[in-house]
């Protein structure tokens, strides 16, 4: 598949006189891993949260497959098939690493109030659905002997791939994955990445904010790279490396 | 001990109604951070809907029991809709303000509440007719009656089904995680107004229920029946731990039979210096205390536990 899957258009957004993201564009085709990459503050957050429709940009557009989902709610991007994790880990830390999954199938089951409140039989099965298919993406996930533990008690490494599985089970088209590697050893980073190969075979597209260098330049199709809020360039990992202005973005001389 | 068991009794049956009330304090606080102090106001609307009904069947001929339970049935999805209406229309718009803006605005919403129930069914006592043939029965020297006993299993059950509610089901792992996280359960496909809107609604079926309990345990309502059943209740859920669904049941409990316990030994303790109507300073003397000793209450964890 080679149609387009997102595509943002000169998105700006401001946060009073300071501005996080200027007339960023970028497409991401259906099936690829991409990655955005940048010095620290270069808005490649910023630009995720727009995304996701935590911010609402100031100007420009996003079309996900080739539907406007400009100034869509987050609940509504999950629903048209974005999901993301956090730089920082942001579980719901008292609940079990399965229940955090069941939460992500949310927007994917139907039965409502009505249904919670009596039981009928919709609802249970649906509820039986919703857990077996939590279990599976668990154990898709590596951590599935850690079902029941509460997310807090959860190791680092363990708590980034539960985050992964709670992503993945609102059925996303792209997820987005915000430095996911950060904090891991060597060991640790390779089996993630054989992790995201995975996904991406499963049909998910990616899209991944990354600090380490080796895991994006081995793992990914296409990389753009943004320096205050801008996007200084974009294309294979060879080109971007290569880049003058990256160079210049990342160590500070001209070249 | 002949009325120690008498006292427990009293004391689980108002503790079983505190418990209810004290639901809809902890839901609504364990989502949004807030103390609906309009709680208490939407128990005492929903005894006098329940009684403007039943008062309308009384002569209609039809039996007793049907009468109350229509009393109640309606009564439940009004009190749902004015939940509703409440957050929808007074806690909604300041969702993003201090924190001290919604919870003054709840003052007033129960003071609006109180007013436009005094306009519409008057200052006086309206009471409950004897529609029902309530029995008696005696355990030892205390007796109970089936009113009583209704109370007891009904709130029971309540608190049950809420506990499975929350704990088992989808829309109840959806809560937690609105409570926990909104922005994150946002981003999971959950819509935190629709689990916002939910939890008053939730929370006032609860809150008619309760209603038209107290006015069957009490034979009476009143346009300001809600606001010291509504502190009571409060302080049942700042005891069991503000948030926690478990403390508001068990505190709830525990304030009714702390306060039938000292109405019953008040007189003999100090000698007929003060005497049973001294039974509404214990539950503030229990509040001052867990304020002092527990502020995060009984089952609660230091820093706010979350539901």
């Amino acid at each position: 598949m080679t149609e387009k899957l997102l595509e943002i258009n000169g998105i700006s957004k401001h946060f009073g006189g300071i501005s996080a993201l200027t007339d960023v564009s970028l497409q991401i085709q259906h099936g690829e891993i991409y990655a955005l990459i940048g010095p620290n503050g270069a808005g490649k957050t910023s630009l995720f949260n727009v995304i996701t429709g935590i911010y609402t940009p100031d100007s420009g557009s996003i079309l996900l497959n080739g539907k406007a989902m400009t100034g869509k709610k987050p609940h509504e991007m999950a629903k048209a098939g974005v999901a993301r994790t956090f730089q920082n880990i942001r579980l719901f830390h008292s609940m079990t690493a399965l229940e955090n999954v069941m939460v992500g199938r949310h927007c994917r089951t139907s039965a409502g109030v009505v249904g919670a409140v009596f039981q009928h039989p919709k609802a249970k099965t649906e509820e039986m659905a919703i857990k077996n298919r939590a279990r599976e993406l668990l154990e898709y996930v590596g951590i599935a002997r850690h079902a029941n533990t509460v997310a807090r008690n959860l190791s680092y490494g363990d708590q980034r791939r539960l985050e992964i599985a709670r992503a993945l089970a609102t059925e996303p088209l792209l997820l987005a994955l915000d430095e996911p590697a950060a904090g891991m050893n060597h060991t640790e980073t390779n089996s993630l990445e054989e992790l995201f190969r995975k996904i991406r075979a499963d049909g998910v597209t990616l899209l991944l904010i990354e600090h380490d260098v080796k895991l994006v330049m081995g793992l990914c199709d296409r990389i753009t790279v943004l320096n205050f809020g801008k996007k200084i360039a974009e294309g294979t990992p060879d080109f971007v490396k290569n880049h003058p202005e990256v160079i210049e973005a990342y160590l500070g001389v001209s070249v | 001990m002949d009325i120690f068991l008498q006292q427990l009794i009293n004391g689980l049956v108002s503790g079983s109604i505190y418990a209810i009330v004290a639901l809809g304090y902890t839901l609504v606080y364990g989502i949004l951070r807030l103390i609906n102090f309009a709680h208490g106001e939407i128990v005492m609307l929903g005894a006098m809907i329940a009684l403007s009904v039943i008062g309308l069947l009384t002569d209609s001929g039809l039996p007793g029991l049907l009468i109350v339970s229509l009393g109640l049935l309606c009564a439940i999805p009004c009190c749902m809709l004015i939940g509703y209406l409440i957050e929808r229309i007074a806690y909604r718009p300041l969702r993003h303000a201090p924190s001290l803006t919604p919870l003054i605005t709840a003052i007033g919403v129960s003071i609006v509440l109180q007013n436009l129930a005094m306009m519409i069914w008057g200052k006086e006592f309206i009471s409950f007719p004897p529609l029902i043939d309530v029995q008696y029965f005696s355990i030892s020297e205390a007796t109970i009656n089936s009113v009583q006993i209704f109370i007891v299993i009904v709130s029971t059950l309540m608190m049950t089904g809420l506990n499975y509610l929350v704990n088992k089901t989808k829309l109840g792992n959806a809560m937690r995680a609105t409570a926990q996280n909104a922005e994150v359960a946002g981003l999971m496909g959950v819509n935190a107004n629709t689990i916002i809107s939910l939890t008053f609604v939730i929370g006032s079926a609860l809150a008619a229920v309760a209603g038209m309990m107290v006015t069957m345990n009490y034979n009476v309502a009143h346009y300001d029946m809600g606001f010291m059943l509504g502190l009571k209740a409060f302080t049942a859920a700042v005891l069991g731990g503000i948030g926690n669904l478990r403390g508001a049941m068990f505190g709830g409990i525990l304030l009714g039979i702390i306060e039938s316990m000292g109405a019953g030994y008040l007189g003999t303790l100090t000698n007929g210096m003060f005497g049973s109507n001294y039974q509404d300073v214990f539950a503030f003397f229990t509040l001052i205390g867990v304020l002092i000793f527990k502020p995060s209450g009984l089952l609660g964890k230091a820093g706010g536990e979350r539901p």
